[in-house]
């Protein structure tokens, strides 16, 4: 089963391969991992997308906690999370196409930020579901390049997490 | 007033009550070493890396302090990699500090460079690259405090040489603040109060005693929990010697040599009360067939350790120094039942009796050959009881917790987790170092003993008397019981073809060698050793083909023991 979990973290030299070096050592998934600094300069909120039954689940986030430079591990798997991904894709935009890219970009309210002769880039947001179908779309008409982001999570409601707990 | 980098490492080390540091010197330590000389901290210069982190190992498991160990950049510090590999499995609290080559150097792969944060990420409790001055005296108090708190573990500290050698003003933090590293101290009342009710209800229980009770100076209020519900106990490896092995409640050692009755024991409980141990493979066995009948508490200071192989019906979270007295506590309140308790268990008492009655951890002694278990038994009947005996791994490790009965906490060190062949020559070494007047022998193989032979000069070098007992049987004794049970006989690679003579080797680097072929000579060559001042080897030529019994075959369960050749 697939689960969400968002990491926070020290933001200093060497933690990432602190956390991705716990996943390969024991044996654990990443389907994917994003990270970047929070509001408070000092925190970098990971997020990471794994795999894993019950156990695994509860001995991914236990290890986790177990680090010294993590401050706190949140599993969505459990609550309601808003969940939002991006994708950049380049496009082969030959004549014929150039107008099916683009009523399919707006379907999915995605924007066109680069623009050839030959070539459409597209930005888009949305789940990780949304961004699979869009590509699903494009691609009869030539992907050249692709990139992802990883989703990125945040829980419903009023409530918060605080560097401050 | 301002103090260089290396000078306020040693004055950290100093506030932190180090007395003795195990190391071994080098270009990017050299500062180190040249404000060593005006210090009050003693250093013991070992003949290898590895050997000086097993020392400081050892100086931490017999005193109960942190071990410290220095090492150059380099090679310097991935010989200490085994060490604190060592000392992670067995969660040993120990402080390693190694030079690296200067800031603006690294990542250039400089002459002696290595990257030991990332070499070591996997086999320290935590490490740090210190990259300014002003860090370092942050990083030392910090690097003790994981070192010794909650679950136990080494820490390893990069030093780079230009960290060394510029300056700051040394001031010494008073508290530690880690916001990511809260390790839980205390229990849940609840669960607590769960486990009472479990140990009231249970006919057959087991304690299950691992090192979490001999880290956290238990032994006492683990015996007057054990007293209070008349259970009996086996213990791991790492958790024996802190219950007393005479102790009629004793049943040794569990697991893949564990005794008879104690596998059987735990195989038909109902509870297993488990205390600071973590289910490790070479315990359970088969899983599917692991206490199958049984509840059971796990109490233990790192949640990791909990649900990771074994299912748990309560889960304690906490330091045993917390939960035991409460166990103990919470049980003393029930008296009526309680009493009811300990009648109504005397039967499954009386069964582990029969079990060992039928099964009793024993050998074959012959006339002409010398037993390795016999020099087992000889000297822990000569030995005294506050001996700290070290051991290398293999078969005499297992004959070492089979058939020596440790009686006093913190007496037996051996390499529980990692299983490191050349552990116990250093390890007794540093055991020596921490208690100069107590006996100190290092019971070892041919093999492991030519693992770290070296440290024989270290040894004689700081007068260390540490007695070596050498069960010599020009085998890889453990592999090849494999061999022999599993592979058909067929010896491969396991026959240490070319005899060494322990004793000219011992004379070569001045210690004294002894020697005994026959049983009629095991005891007089262990008096003469043991009343030889200075280090000495006594080498015995044991039966080479002789197997450690009973055995459970990896990935068999526990009750389904080879008892027998």
């Amino acid at each position: 089963m697939k689960h969400t979990i968002s990491v926070l973290v020290e933001n200093e030299f060497g933690v990432l391969p602190r956390v991705a070096g716990l996943f390969s050592g024991r044996g654990f998934n990443i389907d994917s991992l994003s990270v970047a600094p929070t509001l408070d300069p000092t925190i970098s909120r990971m997020t990471i997308v794994t795999r894993g039954d019950n156990r695994i689940l509860e001995q991914i986030s236990k290890q986790l906690n177990k680090l010294i430079d993590v401050i706190k591990v949140i599993d969505f798997t459990e609550q309601n999370f808003v969940e939002r991904e991006m994708v950049l894709v380049k496009v082969t935009a030959d004549a014929e196409y150039r107008a099916e890219v683009l009523r399919i970009a707006d379907i999915f309210r995605a924007n066109v930020v680069d623009v050839t002769a030959r070539s459409y880039s597209i930005e888009a947001t949305g789940t990780p579901a949304k961004l699979d179908a869009l590509i699903e779309l494009l691609r009869p008409l030539g992907i050249k390049e692709l990139v992802r982001s990883g989703p990125i999570v945040l829980g419903r409601g009023p409530k918060a997490w605080k560097s401050s707990e | 007033m301002k103090k260089t980098g290396s000078q306020i490492l040693l004055e950290c080390l100093r506030l932190e009550g180090v007395e003795t540091v195990f190391g071994y010197p080098g270009g990017t330590v050299i500062n180190i070493y040249d404000d060593l000389m005006d210090s009050p901290i003693n250093h013991i210069l070992n003949r290898h890396e590895q050997a000086a982190v097993h020392a400081a190992d050892a100086y931490a498991r017999v005193t109960g302090k942190v071990g410290v160990a220095f090492a150059t950049s380099g090679p310097g510090a991935t010989n200490t990699v085994t060490g604190l590999a060592t000392a992670y499995m067995d969660s040993i609290p120990m402080v390693v500090i190694t030079g690296q080559v200067p800031t603006p150097l690294i990542g250039n792969d400089a002459f002696q460079e290595a990257d030991m944060i990332g070499i070591t990420r996997p086999i320290t409790k935590h490490n740090y690259l210190v990259r300014d001055v002003k860090d370092l005296a942050r990083i030392i108090k910090q690097a003790f405090y994981i070192a010794r708190s909650g679950r136990p573990g080494p820490v390893l500290v990069d030093l780079p040489k230009d960290v060394q050698m510029s300056s700051t003003t040394f001031e010494y933090p008073e508290t530690v603040e880690l916001r990511g590293y809260k390790p839980t101290v205390s229990a849940n009342p609840r669960q607590l109060d769960k486990a009472v009710k479990l140990i009231l209800a249970a006919r057959k229980p087991v304690v299950y005693v691992g090192g979490g009770a001999t880290l956290s100076d238990m032994s006492d209020e683990l015996m007057e929990f054990v007293e209070t519900i008349q259970a009996p106990v086996t213990t791991t490896l790492m958790g024996m010697a802190s219950f007393p092995n005479t102790h009629p409640l004793s049943m040794g050692m569990l697991g893949m040599h564990g005794t008879f009755y104690a596998n059987m024991a735990v195989t038909d409980s109902d509870l297993l009360i488990a205390l600071g141990a973590r289910f490790d493979d070479r315990v359970t066995g088969k899983i599917a067939t692991f206490a199958p009948d049984a509840k059971i508490i796990h109490v233990d200071v790192d949640p990791t350790s909990i649900k990771k192989n074994v299912r748990v019906d309560v889960p304690l979270v906490g330091m045993l120094q917390d939960v035991l007295p409460r166990l103990t506590a919470g049980l003393q309140k029930h008296g009526d039942e309680l009493r009811e308790v300990i009648a109504a268990t005397a039967g499954w008492r009386q069964q582990i009796v029969t079990w060992r009655e039928e099964h009793p951890i024993s050998y074959k002694q012959t006339k002409n050959t010398i037993k390795p278990q016999y020099v087992i038994e000889k000297l822990r009947e000569l030995t005294d009881d506050d001996a700290i005996i070290a051991t290398e791994v293999g078969q005499h490790q297992m004959w070492t917790a089979q058939f020596f009965d440790f009686i006093q906490p913190r007496t037996f060190v051996t390499s529980g987790g990692l299983g490191t062949m050349g552990y116990g020559l250093p390890a007794a070494l540093g055991a020596q170092a921490a208690f100069p007047k107590r006996q100190v022998i290092d019971i070892s193989g041919d093999g492991s003993f030519q693992m770290n032979s070296q440290e024989l000069a270290t040894l004689v070098q700081y007068r260390l008397p540490v007695k070596i007992v050498i069960l010599n049987n020009n085998f890889l004794g453990m592999v090849r019981q494999w061999q022999q049970l599993f592979f058909d006989r067929r010896y491969s690679q396991t026959c240490m073809e070319l005899p060494v003579d322990f004793v000219k080797l011992a004379e070569a680097y001045g210690a004294t060698g002894l020697r005994a072929t026959r049983p009629d000579e095991v005891e007089q060559v262990i008096r003469q050793g043991l009343e030889t001042p200075g280090p000495v080897i006594m080498e015995f030529k044991v039966a080479r083909e002789e197997n450690v019994l009973p055995m459970v075959p990896a990935g068999a369960g526990l009750n389904e023991m080879v008892l027998a050749s």
